[in-house]
């Protein structure tokens, strides 16, 4: 039974949000998710799944102001070739867009698509988050589906030659925004996707990406530096035969972020990485990174690999699962989450689970929590490497591993680069 | 050079005091080995003298050309010109052996007032000088000491040494864990640092590094202290009969 104080809560969130109307086919699939959200509720903080991370102020009505955040630094991904779709507090603004036109792929606003009586995406929108609502709930992920107007949604058919860019503005105190992509990446088509940008007071967004055979689909994103911001990220994939997936995101600053990944390896073949680097800084600050991955094919590989640094009293939340189905031999899951504590007064809460049906798999994760290391910072310090700078390059060295994890080394350099400016902010 | 004088130091943690008043003089050019049973505060004195944490200095003064040491920070120190290469070099996982030579060698410039070294000219000299020390490409590329061999660490530190051109250099056990061809090359890697002005200060269990870097001076260290100071015949005398007989005779 559905506790009371969810379901009431739900029902004031839904009763917030206008109900968006368009085609037939997206009222349905709207109606089923909204179904889905009311029966389910809110989440809560006694439910397991947000245990170590309160969910209230990602339910709370109105939301939290958040004050925005100015910075001279340049914008993230403007050195790289690429088309750029902007989103302020959380709707789309032609004006500061490139064209929706790229090579291999089309692209289209979710307002239009919504409003379009037949459309391919009707086979799709909002099947892999409802998928993905078992054997846990994601109830903000269904709120998305049920309420989201803003959004994109692209069927990728060859190669497109750049990356697609996103950059969520925040540009009102008090906006609170949901956001839907969906992206249907077909048999051996390939597209990057860059996201970066803290979006709204309030952002919730969920991306379902559907990988054909041999398509690929790679993901860079960095969310916002506001300070006051409360980011929910819902990332749903499933990924067909020799289909490669791979995504990472990096996060400083924000007072919430609760990012959740779901994937379902489908097709035999498959890799599959999401990684993560996350830099808190501050009491207020909360970073939950919450994975689920699905082996339900042969020879199939994943990795998850995230890192936290946390200073001055932040948390860093890591919840992550692998589940190998019966038939999934020869998986090859890997998963590590380490906290980096730069005082003793920040934690690191990890969940790390395996839950294997098959006999042929090699499975191994990993989480450790700890310290700089002092004898690394005196080695450094006796070879001349002061210790502000000693400790910068451990801290960097420590996320490496996940840094490493994005495979195109300009994205790696300007994910590289925003760590570094966090460094000397302090 | 280096002057040590009364040094006494015990732990922060535990009321343990390890080093009892050591007394030690090392002039411009010249060789000093520290010899001494396990345990006896050798590589204390180097530690100390190099800045680590968890030592507390209760009496004593340590200056090097004048500069008080033990008022520094470890990379002031290093700056000022000390050098330590570490009985067991430390390993650093995730940066990588070339970065942290170049930002070593960029630090203590940039401490000195001078010039950094541009990526090309850092490359050059660091090529040359680990060909000499039989240290290949990939060793410089890989993380920081992670995987080497006990001689391949030993090798580094040497490398970092001949890089960093300190005044000072204090070598603790560099030679344990070296092969006997290993040994002639950091050996011949020390021996190609001695200019007459550089000092040393070797800390060895062993007669045979002595063969190869023969110094002008040689210390027993027992129990916190500097017992007897001898000349190069004074590591013959350990090697051939312990330090029963020294011990006793100094009571
Ligand atoms: N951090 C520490 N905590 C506890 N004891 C310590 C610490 N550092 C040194 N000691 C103790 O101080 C004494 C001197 O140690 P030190 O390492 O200086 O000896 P050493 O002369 O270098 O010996 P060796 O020849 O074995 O290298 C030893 O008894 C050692 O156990
Ligand atoms: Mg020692």
């Amino acid at each position: 039974m559905v506790a009371q104080p969810k379901l009431d809560q739900g029902a004031a969130l839904l009763a917030a949000y206008a109900q968006p109307s368009g085609a037939a086919w997206m009222n349905d699939a709207r109606a089923k998710a909204r179904a889905s959200f009311a029966a389910m509720g809110a989440p809560h903080k006694r439910d397991e799944y947000w245990k170590y991370t309160d969910p209230s102020a990602l339910t709370a009505i109105p939301t939290a102001d958040a004050d925005l955040f100015s910075t001279d630094a340049p914008i993230m991904f403007d050195e790289i070739d690429r088309v750029k779709i902007t989103f302020v507090d959380g709707v789309f603004d032609a004006d500061q867009s490139d064209d929706l036109a790229l090579a291999g792929c089309s692209i289209e606003t979710l307002a239009d698509v919504a409003a379009t009586d037949i459309h391919w995406a009707k086979e799709l929108f909002g099947t892999l988050e409802a998928a993905g609502q078992d054997p846990v709930e994601r109830p903000l992920a269904a709120l998305n589906t049920a309420l989201a107007t803003q959004g994109l949604v692209i069927r990728v058919t060859g190669t497109c030659p750049k990356p697609l860019a996103i950059r969520y503005v925040h540009a009102s105190e008090t906006s609170d925004a949901l956001v839907r992509h969906l992206i249907k990446v077909e048999k051996g088509a390939s597209l990057t996707v860059l996201e970066s940008g803290a979006g709204a007071a309030r952002f919730n967004s969920v991306l379902e990406v559907d990988v054909a055979d041999k398509g690929a689909f790679h993901h860079v994103r960095s969310q916002g530096r506001d300070h006051e911001r409360k980011t929910v990220t819902h990332m749903f994939a499933r990924l067909g035969t020799e289909s490669l997936f791979n995504s990472f995101t990096l996060t400083v600053n924000g007072v919430l972020t609760r990012n959740e990944v779901v994937l379902e390896l489908l097709g035999d073949d498959t890799q599959a990485t999401v990684a993560g680097a996350c830099a808190g800084d501050g009491a207020s600050f909360h970073h939950d990174d919450t994975v689920f991955i699905t082996h339900d094919a042969v020879n199939c590989e994943s990795r998850q690999v995230f890192k936290k640094v946390l200073r001055n009293g932040a948390t860093g939340v890591f919840q992550g699962k692998i589940l190998v189905q019966p038939d999934a031999q020869k998986t090859d899951g890997y998963q590590i989450s380490q906290g980096l504590l730069l005082d003793d007064d920040s934690n690191f809460l990890a969940k790390p689970e395996l839950e294997i049906y098959a006999d042929d798999v090699a499975c191994s994760h990993g989480s450790t929590v700890g310290a700089i290391d002092e004898d690394a910072l005196f080695y450094l310090g006796s070879r001349g490497v002061p210790h502000k700078q000693a400790q910068d390059m451990l801290t960097l060295a420590f996320l490496g591993e996940a840094l490493d994890e994005i495979a195109d080394e300009a994205l790696r350099g300007e994910i590289e680069t925003r760590l570094g400016a966090w460094m000397e902010r302090r | 050079m280096l002057n040590i004088k009364n040094l006494q130091v015990g732990l922060e943690e535990e009321n343990k005091q390890i080093l009892k008043g050591v007394d030690l003089e090392i002039g411009e050019g010249e060789v000093h080995a520290i010899m001494g049973p396990n345990g006896s505060g050798k590589s204390t004195t180097s530690y100390v003298l190099a800045g680590k944490d968890g030592y507390e200095v209760t009496e004593g003064s340590a200056t090097l050309n004048g500069q008080e040491l033990l008022d520094m920070e470890p990379d002031e120190r290093a700056a000022a010109g000390l050098f330590l290469a570490f009985q067991y070099p430390v390993e650093i996982p995730g940066v990588g052996n070339m970065t942290f030579l170049r930002t070593a060698v960029n630090a203590q410039r940039k401490a000195r007032g001078e010039e950094e070294l541009s990526a090309g000219e850092f490359l050059k000299v660091v090529r040359e000088k680990a060909k000499t020390l039989k240290i290949d490409a990939d060793m410089l590329k890989r993380p920081v000491n992670v995987g080497f061999s006990g001689g391949e660490k030993k090798r580094n530190e040497i490398l970092q040494m001949a890089m960093l051109e300190p005044k000072m250099c204090v070598l603790d056990e560099t030679d344990s864990g070296l092969d006997v061809d290993a040994m002639k090359l950091v050996a011949e890697g020390v021996n190609a640092l001695r200019d007459g002005k550089r000092s040393f200060l070797v800390i060895t269990h062993y007669q045979r590094l002595l063969d190869h870097i023969k110094p002008d001076v040689v210390h027993i260290m027992a129990n916190g202290r500097i017992v007897k100071t001898g000349g190069p015949e004074l590591a013959l005398e350990v090697e051939n009969n312990g330090y029963a007989d020294i011990l006793a005779e100094v009571g």
